[in-house]
């Protein structure tokens, strides 16, 4: 039997860790810095033998669930608000991924924040981060889960901003908390009015009272409302624009948003409310077409950047669409599954990232390139990754973006055949990114460095890469789906239907094609830069999103806008509050202060008239 | 005649007379501060054996139950807070260390007193002994200000005694008798609704009134607060005001019970009175000392609000924002008395860029004004929630609609302070030192701040369980 208290120890270990470094080693021990990254590893283990725990009491569990009784939190009149936590299937899974992605991250980070002034700092947010995530997927009312919802949102502030001295990291930081906001404001709102309609926010109870409480339309608005937080956190079309720039912070904390932490939160959070949008046709239909479409739009603006994260973070928007067309497609399971394995090699391409980087400089691919031969382990452990974010039978991502694609025919055929370009765009981008980065010979540039200074980098980074190229190629193989309620498919039977062999070619064609323009160069990608100019265009300008944001709805609407209503607003009531109230309150400070005259007889005095008025107002009204 | 009910208070008055002698014979001054926590500790013993009883002795003057052991021990820890925020005070004074921490335990007792006693006489006496003890404080210091905030309190205070006494003699000349148990008897058999007991009520509500620094009768605050030795103003802020409300509390609850006057609508409307004076005229104030006066001044508004909901939940509602409030209004001056030794200034100017210097010492002040004002994960937050509850429960929405306009408005000056801490240039690089005794007290006070604020159920089931002795 799993006892609570192991289930609270798994987020409130790391919280502690965080404690400890903010408030013992940083002030007192600042000099010795490891001692911040071994309190913050030893404690994302800990998590992780408590979360192997809670897996293996809820595969022996009846019906796959841990009960476990909540408390009450605080009682304010007739509303009494719980803290509790459940774990089932769902959440053993999330456990697991977050702590085993979060442990090779801080195992990385040692080598790759070596010598960086807030390594003490940057260990404790990470603590913090990794615990709120755990917490939130631990969470059993929405309550909770929204405090470690917001709390996760702090985190990755703090941490993409990280390097705050730099305009750009402050920006981006900033331009994430905000972004993300916008979605959090209907979340907010759904579980105000869930609350409000159901006299409840416990989840497990949300879905038996909910769909009998609750006329369809109100449901369909109330899934809404949560689904448009899980757009802003997973950077959904339209909110996704908050996601590349978050490559400012440092790159571990990259392949921790990217993959276990932050942007799986949205996933997570419609799979936990999964029942509220299977009551609601037009909620899983819009949560499908939101999915499909970002998948295949940040897919195509992933075919033409040339910052190695750029390409990534892109393709992380791309691989969350999947996820999300899987879970209105009607499959949790395969949605989760691919949260899993896309967890795996996703972090596992951003630690290759950060390996490139740590050696050349740069995040520039047309500075890099013949890579192969001077980080042979980076090399095999990114080369893996992208084979699995391909989707190349038999490795991890195969299984599960071909269990969504299957989800997508069976319900909309349309998201279906754009999910099938989207895998041929993924192959494409991707082994661009490879044969750029570590086919032909070294270009070298005004950021690289020479390539004689090129190096491998060190075992504490190369482990945890081996370590998530090993679980690359073998999540998918984990009966992961078949766990979570959904079908698993046999290892060769797969290769029998002709649906996998539909992806397999695309994929297989995209290879070919980025083989072709990159490596073997048949064909030369200015020329077809060239040909396709406009659609060029297009996608290197982010289908001028960002522009839309920040000139046309931030500047002529948000700015503009709010200057003329300002501007009325400044004119007629604040000019009359400020001769009236405003200016009134600060006269009256200031009248009220004279009266403060430091004298004693008017003090005494003022007893004596406070008595007689308060006599006279009693004989007057009361009865 | 059980004395051991009168343990805590008889223990604590021995250790205040130790104090005064041992300070005749030792030379190493020091020992005098752990006497007087020793005092303390010992005297909440006492008081924790009696918890669960419920006794009434010297024929009905003195009543333990639960109501007034609660109140012991806030009193007890918020004199041992006091006199560990006293330890550089008390080693830079030359002379008088034992009387000043004996004066402290004496109010105490004082204080304990009050909360325990169902008699209008004695609660004059447990009035004017705490009282007395607290004007010696406040003009301990060899300074013009100090000395002339204890006059003008000790005149003050005079004053009120002397209202307080006259409503007394009202209520007592009308219904024969100064138990409190014995008037309610007499009120609802005959007295009832007579001019003469309202204006004895009106009398007694000034007298308290006093006490809790309500308006009209706030005027000593803000100098009395400058004047007084800091922590000694943390003292009065806190302590002080508590004890007059449990005396509200017994003596209006008890007493005057079956008055057909609404009693609880004198303090509504006196209550918001008093929290938009004391946010508006806090705006303006330079001095951080006399900016928290008119603060505390505006959180016995709030607190009135637990008087205005004559029901249990106002109750309730009124000792666990007394809790909140105790850790968080002592948590803000322990700070400004670290802040203070250093910069030797108490203008808000002069904390400028603090956080840069003392970034401890700015989080913990930080995070008590932003408890005062009222954000979550702190204690404030959670006491203001749930008085406005009972308030809104009981049928005063209008209450409830100023005191969140008023908790707006508050937000601006405690915030601003907040802000010239963090964002704006120190003035200068050095660091601020601080005892080991107040970073002690300090940290206490922010733990509660945030236990309070993240785990209140706890806090309030003690209010509510404490409350059902008072009966409503």
């Amino acid at each position: 039997m799993f006892p609570e208290a192991a289930g609270w120890a798994i987020f409130l270990v790391p919280v502690l860790s965080f404690a400890i470094i903010s408030l013992i080693t940083r002030p007192f021990f600042n000099s010795r810095p490891r001692i911040s990254a071994y309190i913050t590893i030893a404690s994302i283990s800990s998590s992780l033998i408590l979360s192997l725990w809670a897996l293996v009491s809820v595969i022996q569990a009846p019906g796959h669930a841990i009960l476990l009784e909540p408390h009450d939190w605080v009682t304010i009149g007739s509303t009494t608000i719980q803290v509790g936590i459940a774990i089932d299937s769902l959440t053993a899974v999330m456990l697991i991924v977050i702590t085993v992605v979060s442990l090779m991250v801080q195992i990385y980070s040692q080598g790759y924040m070596h010598g960086d002034g807030g390594y003490h700092r940057y260990f404790a947010f990470m603590s913090l981060f990794t615990g709120s995530m755990l917490g939130l997927v631990l969470a059993s009312n929405l309550v909770m889960l929204y405090v470690f919802w917001e709390l996760v949102g702090l985190c990755s502030y703090l941490l993409i901003g990280f390097w705050f001295h730099r305009p750009e990291a402050a920006r981006a930081a900033v331009k994430a908390f905000l972004v993300t906001r916008i979605g959090d404001f209907g979340f907010l709102a759904a579980i105000i009015f869930l609350y409000a309609k159901t006299g409840t926010f416990d989840i497990a109870e949300l879905y038996v009272v909910a769909p009998a409480l609750l006329s369809a339309t109100a449901l369909t608005w109330a899934a809404i409302g949560i689904f448009s937080g899980a757009v802003g956190k997973s950077a959904q079309f339209p909110l996704h624009t908050w996601l590349p720039d978050a490559m400012e912070g440092p790159t571990p904390v990259s392949a921790l948003i990217h993959a276990a932490t932050m942007v799986a939160a949205g996933v997570y959070l419609v799979a936990r409310t999964f029942p509220l949008f299977a009551q609601s046709p037009q909620a899983m239909t819009t949560v499908a077409i939101i999915g499909g479409f970002t998948a295949i739009f940040a897919a195509s603006m992933g075919l033409v950047m040339t910052d190695i994260k750029r390409v990534l973070a892109y393709s992380t928007i791309s691989q969350l669409g999947y996820m999300m067309l899987g879970l209105g497609a009607g499959s949790v399971a395969f949605a989760i599954f691919h949260l899993a394995n896309h967890a795996f090699f996703k972090s596992l391409l951003f630690l290759g990232a950060g390996s490139v980087n740590h050696a050349t400089g740069t995040f520039d691919m047309r500075e890099m390139g013949g890579l192969k031969k001077y980080m042979p382990w980076t090399y095999a452990a990114f080369l893996i990754a992208s084979l699995s974010i391909a989707g190349i039978w038999p490795l991890a991502g195969f299984w599960s973006k071909d269990g969504i694609l299957l989800h997508a025919w069976g319900s909309t055929p349309v998201l279906f055949y754009l999910a099938m370009i989207t895998v041929f765009m993924t192959a494409f981008y991707m082994f661009r990114v490879v044969f750029l980065t570590f086919g032909g010979s070294y270009r070298g540039g005004s950021e690289a460095r020479s390539a004689h200074a090129l190096h491998e980098s060190p075992k504490v980074m190369l482990i945890p890469m081996v370590i998530l190229a090993i679980l690359s190629i073998t999540s998918g193989w984990l009966p992961i789906s078949g766990f979570l309620g959904g079908e698993s498919m046999g290892f060769f039977e797969v290769l029998s239907h002709p649906m996998p062999w539909v992806s397999l070619i695309l994929a297989g064609l995209g290879i070919l094609l980025a083989y072709a323009m990159y490596s073997a160069k048949w064909l030369s990608p200015e020329a077809v830069g060239r040909r396709f100019q406009a659609l060029y265009r297009v996608l290197w300008n982010k289908y001028w999103f960002d522009e839309l944001y920040e000139r046309v709805f931030i500047f002529s609407v948000l700015v503009d806008g709010l200057f003329l209503v300002l501007q009325w607003f400044d004119t007629y009531i604040v000019d009359g509050l400020v001769n009236g109230v405003a200016g009134a309150t600060i006269a009256a400070g200031g009248i009220l202060r004279r009266l403060q005259t430091g004298q004693l007889q008017v003090y005494g005095l003022a007893i004596f008239i406070g008595v007689l008025a308060i006599a006279a107002c009693l004989f007057i009204f009361a009865p | 005649m059980n004395l051991y009910l009168l343990s805590p208070e008889i223990s604590l008055t021995a250790f205040a007379i130790l104090v005064i002698l041992l300070d005749l014979v030792i030379k190493r001054k020091g020992i005098l501060v752990y006497v007087s926590i020793l005092g303390l500790i010992t005297s909440a013993v006492f008081a924790a054996t009696l918890w669960g009883g419920e006794a009434t002795t010297f024929g009905g003057m003195l009543v333990v139950d639960g109501f007034s052991i609660f109140f012991k021990f806030l009193f007890i820890g918020v004199a041992i807070m006091v006199v560990l925020a006293s330890v550089d005070y008390v080693s830079r004074i030359k002379r008088f260390q034992g009387e000043y921490l004996a004066l402290i335990l004496l109010s105490a007792v004082g204080m304990m007193l009050m909360a325990s006693t169902g008699e209008l006489v004695s609660i004059y006496i447990s009035l004017e002994l705490t009282g007395i003890s607290l004007y010696v404080l406040t003009g301990f210091l060899k300074d013009p200000k100090s000395s002339e905030a204890g006059l003008k309190y000790l005149l003050l205070g005079a004053v009120a005694s002397a209202v307080l006494l006259y409503g007394m003699a009202m209520v007592f000349g009308l219904t024969g008798t100064t138990h409190l148990g014995d008037i309610a008897t007499a009120v609802s058999s005959g007295a009832l609704g007579s001019p003469a007991l309202l204006m004895g009520i009106v009398l007694l509500v000034a007298g308290f009134g006093f006490k809790i620094a309500c308006v009209p009768f706030q005027m000593w605050v803000p100098d009395v607060y400058e004047g007084a030795p800091t922590p000694i103003t943390a003292y009065l802020s806190v302590a002080s005001k508590a004890a007059g409300f449990a005396v509200i509390l017994r003596v209006f609850y008890t007493a005057f019970g079956p008055v057909s006057l609404d009693w609880g609508m004198i303090f509504a409307v006196l209550g918001a009175i008093t929290m938009t004076l004391g946010n508006i005229v806090a705006i303006p104030q330079t001095n951080i000392k006399r900016m928290l006066g008119y603060s505390s001044i505006a959180q016995a508004g709030y607190l009135m609000m637990g008087l205005a909901a004559v029901s249990s939940l106002g109750q309730s509602g009124l000792l666990f924002f007394l809790v909140s409030y105790a850790f968080t209004n002592l948590g803000a001056f322990i700070a400004i008395i670290a802040i203070s030794n250093k910069v030797d200034s108490d203008m808000i100017a002069d904390y400028r860029g603090m956080a840069r210097h003392a970034p401890l010492l700015s989080l913990a002040l930080a995070l008590c004004l932003i408890s005062l004002t009222g954000i979550p994960p702190t204690a404030g937050f959670m006491a203001k929630v749930y008085i406005f509850n009972a308030a809104m429960q009981y049928g005063l929405l209008w209450l409830v609609v100023i005191a969140v306009i008023n908790t707006v408005i508050s937000a601006y000056y405690y915030l601003r302070v907040v802000k010239v801490m963090f964002l704006e240039a120190p003035a200068s690089q050095e660091r601020v030192p601080s005892s080991g005794a107040l970073r002690f007290a300090l940290c206490i006070a922010c733990i509660g701040v945030l236990v309070i604020g993240v785990i209140p159920s706890y806090f309030l089931r003690i209010a509510e369980v404490v409350v059902r002795a008072l009966g409503s």
